[in-house]
């Protein structure tokens, strides 16, 4: 008895869309479909193109601040010629969480437009703020975008420098994601208090540059 | 050719074109360098300077004299050392040293040049790297017969 009300419902559905068919005409039906598959396919193309390196240092605030620090990097040149682009550790790849960094990346392209960061100086005066930002999503997705390329399960310690591989294997075991420990891997660093003189006593505290693991807080 | 006046500025032009030509010390045909007395350079290909290769990364290297400053047995590729941050001290300071496993920085690092101590790294000792060097993995250039201080052997 369920069941066939089940039934009854569902082709009262498949009928009733049909009607709606036949109401708005074939023509204006394909036409909404085309419509669609349009608007998906800019969608995308635009999602694309602000997804390339060149849309991200299209703005000169990217391009002479970050871009330049990070051609010294080996993210940019090194011996094997595999780079990592900016998307590539700023943007997630997977749908959800690219659509959230996307939306808020409107935010940016506003304050672009206000001139929030438009001279070295201001840029470097919102570094420390806007570094922090970064390395608390890293810190939250356990450093997605880094292990997209790096996975730590594949590493080969007797390959690796013995600083790494002897740092490495002891972290990992503590929970520790590579942000808590890479920061500054393809720019300069805003100020870091790291107890020198007074000069930088108001950057990054070590709590939040050296984050305590799991281990350390229960002591 | 009743306004000559109208010619003008086209001659102008065609003459500068041509002075430009003529003046230009660049000259395909001689290889593109010249003297400042006019003679031709031929500059001889240079082939780019071997890169260096770093050292494995090692334990700490013996050292050789008294008041040696060590030498650095890992490689310091992108360790920068700005106003802001000290890269290496993210390790070697006194109070990282015990998480990162590394040699702390001596107390003589710690005084300044009138011989104050400070309670860290002194300015003249900021820039590590103007006595602390890594290795390469190259000939000597030049051979020595330097034997380490009779002490140090
Ligand atoms: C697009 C892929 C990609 C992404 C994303 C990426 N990397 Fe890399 N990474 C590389 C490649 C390629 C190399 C160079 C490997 C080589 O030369 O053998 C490298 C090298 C490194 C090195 C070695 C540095 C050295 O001096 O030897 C570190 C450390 C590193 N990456 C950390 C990170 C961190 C941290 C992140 C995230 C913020 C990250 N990487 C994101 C591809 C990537
Ligand atoms: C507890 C700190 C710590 C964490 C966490 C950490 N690293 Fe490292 N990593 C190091 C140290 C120390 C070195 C050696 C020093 C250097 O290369 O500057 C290193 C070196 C490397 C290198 C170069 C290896 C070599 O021998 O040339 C790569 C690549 C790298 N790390 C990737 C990662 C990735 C990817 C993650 C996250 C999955 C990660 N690291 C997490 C401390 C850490
Ligand atoms: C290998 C990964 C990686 C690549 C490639 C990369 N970044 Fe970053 N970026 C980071 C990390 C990590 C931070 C957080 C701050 C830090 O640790 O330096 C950051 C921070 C930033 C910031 C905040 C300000 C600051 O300096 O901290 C901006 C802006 C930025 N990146 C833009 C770019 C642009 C533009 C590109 C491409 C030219 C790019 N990034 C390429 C990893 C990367
Ligand atoms: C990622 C941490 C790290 C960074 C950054 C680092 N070091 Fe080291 N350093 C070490 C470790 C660990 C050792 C001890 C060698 C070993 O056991 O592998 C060491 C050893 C040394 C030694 C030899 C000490 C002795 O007793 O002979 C010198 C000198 C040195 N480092 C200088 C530097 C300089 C200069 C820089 C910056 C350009 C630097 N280090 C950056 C970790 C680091
Ligand atoms: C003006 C030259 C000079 C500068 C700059 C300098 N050092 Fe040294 N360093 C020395 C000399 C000389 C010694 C050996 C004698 C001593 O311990 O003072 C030494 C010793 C060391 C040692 C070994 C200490 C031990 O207990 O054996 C470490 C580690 C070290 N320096 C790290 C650094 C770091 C890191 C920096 C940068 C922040 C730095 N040094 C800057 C000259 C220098």
């Amino acid at each position: 008895m369920e069941n066939d009300n089940k039934n009854a419902g569902k082709r009262g559905l498949t009928a009733r869309a049909w009607a709606w068919l036949k109401g708005i005409g074939i023509v204006s039906a394909l036409g909404l479909f085309a419509a669609g598959v349009i608007f998906w396919g800019g969608f995308n193309t635009v999602l694309e193109l602000t997804n390339r390196e060149a849309f991200c240092i299209s703005c000169h605030e990217m391009k002479d601040n970050v871009y330049m620090e990070y051609q010294n990097t080996i993210h940019y040149s090194n011996r094997s010629g595999v780079r990592a682009t900016c998307p590539d550790c700023h943007v997630p790849k997977e749908w959800v969480p690219k659509m959230i960094r996307k939306i808020q990346a409107s935010n940016e392209v506003l304050h672009k437009i206000l001139g929030s960061i438009d001279t070295p100086e201001k840029f470097n005066a919102k570094r420390l703020t806007l570094a922090e930002h970064e390395w608390e999503r890293m810190k939250r997705t356990d450093s997605r975008e880094c292990r997209n390329c790096h996975n730590f399960e594949y590493f080969d310690y007797g390959i690796q420098g013995r600083r790494a591989s002897a740092t490495h294997q002891a972290a990992f075991d503590k929970g520790q994601t590579c942000i808590d420990c890479h920061k500054g891997i393809a720019h300069k660093l805003p100020e870091v208090n790291q107890s020198i003189g007074a000069i930088n006593e108001e950057g990054a505290p070590p709590q939040i540059f050296h984050p305590p693991t799991a281990a350390d807080k229960k002591d | 050719m009743k306004n000559p006046s109208r010619l003008f500025p086209a001659a102008l032009g065609a003459a500068l074109t041509v002075l430009c030509l003529l003046a230009s010390p660049v000259r395909a045909a001689d290889g593109g360098l010249q003297s400042l007395r006019g003679a031709a350079i031929q500059a001889p290909e240079t082939e780019a300077a071997d890169p260096f290769k770093n050292m494995k990364d090692s334990t700490p290297i013996e050292r050789n004299y008294v008041q040696q400053p060590p030498l650095i047995p890992h490689k310091v590729d992108g360790y920068t050392v700005t106003m802001k941050y000290n890269k290496c001290m993210d390790c070697h300071a006194w109070n990282r040293y015990k998480e990162t496993g590394a040699t702390k920085v001596s107390l003589t690092h710690f005084k300044t040049r009138d011989g104050q101590e400070l309670s860290n790294i002194s300015p003249r000792r900021y820039f590590c790297q103007q006595c602390h060097v890594p290795q390469v993995d190259a000939k000597p250039l030049v051979g020595n017969q330097f034997k380490p201080a009779q002490g140090m052997r």
